[in-house]
């Protein structure tokens, strides 16, 4: 069992395990390289080395994978089908027409800590199997929508960056390309790249919010403090270029408020170094460990079909094994020109919605090294000075500057008569702006097609003859964000 | 797509123009919307306006009994989600510009179709009158509409028959009105001055 190997190797005999839990994870999640003995054989390879490691609480013998029997080595991976504990219920036995006498109908939330906000799950229960769920939503509403038509293009980015908090940037994102669609403006390089890098350093802001509040929710408090702890270098660097940590205003319809900062691209590079060997801890923090991978492994899951009928998007229609990523599938902005892997799963449960966020971090987190390489120099918004004010300096020597600084801030500027549907990928999904202009200064009709909103509508199918202790694990792997869901 | 590889070819000219004078660009603007679809306009039912919208997606006007079987002949023909349902209210634009043919209403009620297969996003705009606010459900073809078709009955007051639970999703079980209609006002809390008679 042991080869004599001492703790002269011990760092890299970690590194390797780690390494390759978080490869036969990838493996295991990514449709096209699951075949069989592929990774199995590699990791067979691999694994022989590690025999004794130095860890923290002093050395651990570790079988060889040798060791291992192939069924064992493939439930290691994930390659077998997951039954979670919940999932002996057949659901086709369920009798939804019983009398109701014998079921027992208990309400989650509003106030539930684990429910991400004011949410309410009528749940239907028998003994502890879920039978029928009813989110009831509404609590947080605050009629976005209709202050939208009230106010200026100018001042709508404001109002729609409330809505899905934990990504506010992608919100101000879509309202401004839908706006931008209408007025047929076209940005310098520039400020679609600072587009890009923030809505990425977004998405990857947002996945780590997820997996604090996931692991919150399956009593991993350490995950909770460390997510917060990445999220918030992120929201430094946020607060930096945008003067907030949350609800910015930064990405504005003409180009966005400001440019990067000095020094932005060390910034950034600290954060990549730090984030990408952060997720590798989480991976000895939860993607291996066993009762993580029993709660989440089987629970929830959801099929391509449904997921699809559903209208679900985002990491939910991926871990169904669906490839659909509108930066790939669709590309807005100038997401063709960049390289990066879409992550999809293969059974719709919680853990490939994990697997796919935790790996969807390591992509962005690539996606904004290649942004930063390639950053065009330039102007950071479109000099049209009916669209964007004038620089501050002008506002001094020009009298034209001025009356288009006070115009535009006072009436804002006119948008042609139309109607846009625009969409993007959002951390949680397809996020869509509808958008109505009849010649005014003010949106007509502004629709926002919430992701979460749309995904909230799964949490009955994936709860459906679970255990109700999966359903906090579950609902969390849904990620809806309540104000974006209410609006 | 060629401007943007222009774009990506030549370096910029660094810095802001410092002339105000509109449409100065200092580099070649990129166009950020997705390349539209080079193939002709789809036309599952011949009697069926379509046009090309923006954003790469195409539109359609059915009439209101024809709405069904026109999204219905969308999804046999490959759009297997529906992305959005959401809808308008034209009050104070009665005689706006449609296509020839198509009658405006007040209301719309607007469903945007997309295919996966095909990576094309389709627009069904379906006008709908005041007097009698009523179209088919899209819930029997995409599940998905469910909360959508609640969220359009709930703010505009539109009845989509065939729909397994048609109540208020977001306002109040107990509200009256459906808020985003022109003619319901924004609302607003009544300023209070010191000098201004109190409550009592």
């Amino acid at each position: 069992m042991t080869d004599g190997t001492d703790g002269d190797m011990a760092d890299d005999t970690i590194r390797d395990t780690v390494g390759d839990a978080a490869i036969d994870g990838d493996a295991a999640t990514t449709a096209d390289a699951a075949t069989d003995d592929g990774f199995g054989r590699s990791g067979v390879r691999r694994a022989q080395r590690a025999a004794v490691a130095e860890t923290s609480e002093g050395a651990q013998e570790l079988s060889t994978r040798r060791e291992t029997s192939p069924d064992e080595l493939r439930r290691e991976v994930g390659a077998v089908l997951r039954i979670p504990e919940g999932g002996v219920v057949d659901t086709a036995d369920i009798d939804l027409e019983r009398p109701t006498d014998e079921t027992m109908i208990i309400n989650m939330g509003p106030q539930h800590p684990s429910t991400h906000g004011v949410l309410r799950l009528m749940l239907e229960l028998d003994g502890e199997t879920v039978l029928r769920t009813k989110p009831v939503i509404g609590y947080l509403h605050t009629g976005m929508e209709k202050t939208g038509e009230e106010l200026t293009y100018v001042q709508g980015a404001t109002n729609v960056t409330r809505m899905d908090y934990i990504s506010p940037l992608t919100n101000e994102l879509v309202f401004s390309l839908a706006t931008e669609a209408l007025l047929d403006v076209e940005l310098p390089p520039r400020a679609v790249w600072i587009r890009m890098l923030m809505s990425e350093l977004q998405r990857v802001s947002s996945h780590l919010m997820w997996m604090a509040t996931n692991g919150m929710d399956l009593g991993s408090t350490s995950m909770m403090i460390y997510g917060f702890r990445e999220r918030e270098m992120i929201l430094a660097f946020f607060e930096k270029t945008t003067g907030l940590r949350m609800n910015h205003n930064y990405i504005r319809p003409g180009g966005v408020a400001a440019d990067l900062p000095d020094g932005w691209e060390d910034d950034i590079e600290v954060i990549c170094d730090t984030v990408l060997r952060r997720t590798y801890e989480y991976d000895e923090l939860l993607t291996g460990q066993p009762i993580f991978r029993e709660r989440m492994e089987g629970v929830g899951s959801i099929t391509a079909e449904e997921a699809i009928a559903l209208s679900l998007t985002g990491p939910i229609l991926r871990s169904t094994g669906v490839p659909w990523d509108l930066r790939r599938s669709m590309p807005y902005l100038t997401y063709a020109k960049l390289d990066f892997d879409v992550i999809v799963g293969t059974y719709g449960d919680n853990f490939d919605r994990y697997a796919i966020r935790l790996n969807e971090i390591r992509e962005s987190i690539g996606l904004v090294r290649e942004i930063v390489e390639r950053m065009p120099p330039g102007d950071y918004r479109v000099q049209d000075r009916k669209v964007t004010p004038p620089p501050r300096a002008r506002i001094d020597e020009s009298m034209e500057a001025l009356i288009h600084h006070f115009k535009i801030f006072t009436e804002g500027f006119r948008v042609p008569e139309g109607e846009v549907y625009a969409a993007i990928e959002s951390p949680r999904g397809e996020i869509g702006c509808y958008m109505v202009s009849d010649g005014t200064a003010k949106p007509y009709r502004m629709h926002i097609r919430g992701p979460s909103f749309v995904n909230l509508q799964a949490v009955p199918t994936m709860l459906r003859g679970g255990l109700i202790a999966d359903a906090i694990a579950t609902l969390s792997s849904v990620d809806p964000i309540m104000g974006e869901v209410d609006r | 797509m060629s401007p943007e590889e222009a774009s990506q070819a030549a370096p910029a000219a660094a810095g802001p123009s410092p002339s105000d004078a509109p449409a100065a660009h200092a580099a070649p603007s990129v166009s950020q919307a997705p390349v539209p679809s080079q193939s002709p306009v789809l036309s599952p039912l011949p009697d069926v306006q379509t046009s090309p919208g923006r954003w790469a997606s195409e539109i359609a006007f059915p009439p209101r009994e024809r709405y069904h079987d026109l999204v219905a002949a969308y999804k046999a023909s490959g759009f297997e989600q529906l992305s959005d349902v959401t809808a308008v209210d034209y009050l104070t634009h009665p005689g706006r510009e449609l296509p020839p043919g198509v009658e405006p209403e007040r209301f719309e009620v607007v469903a945007n179709l997309l295919s996966l297969s095909q990576t094309r996003r389709v627009r069904v705009r379906v006008q709908v009158p005041a007097d009698d606010p009523v179209v088919d459900t899209l819930y029997d073809l995409y599940p998905g509409a469910e909360a959508m078709e609640r969220e359009v009955f709930d703010f505009f007051g539109i009845r989509f028959t065939g729909h397994p639970d048609l109540t208020r999703i977001l306002m109040p079980e107990d509200w009256e009105g459906h808020p985003l209609r022109k003619d319901y006002g924004v609302g607003r809390v009544p300023v209070q001055f010191k000098e201004a008679p109190g409550p009592r």
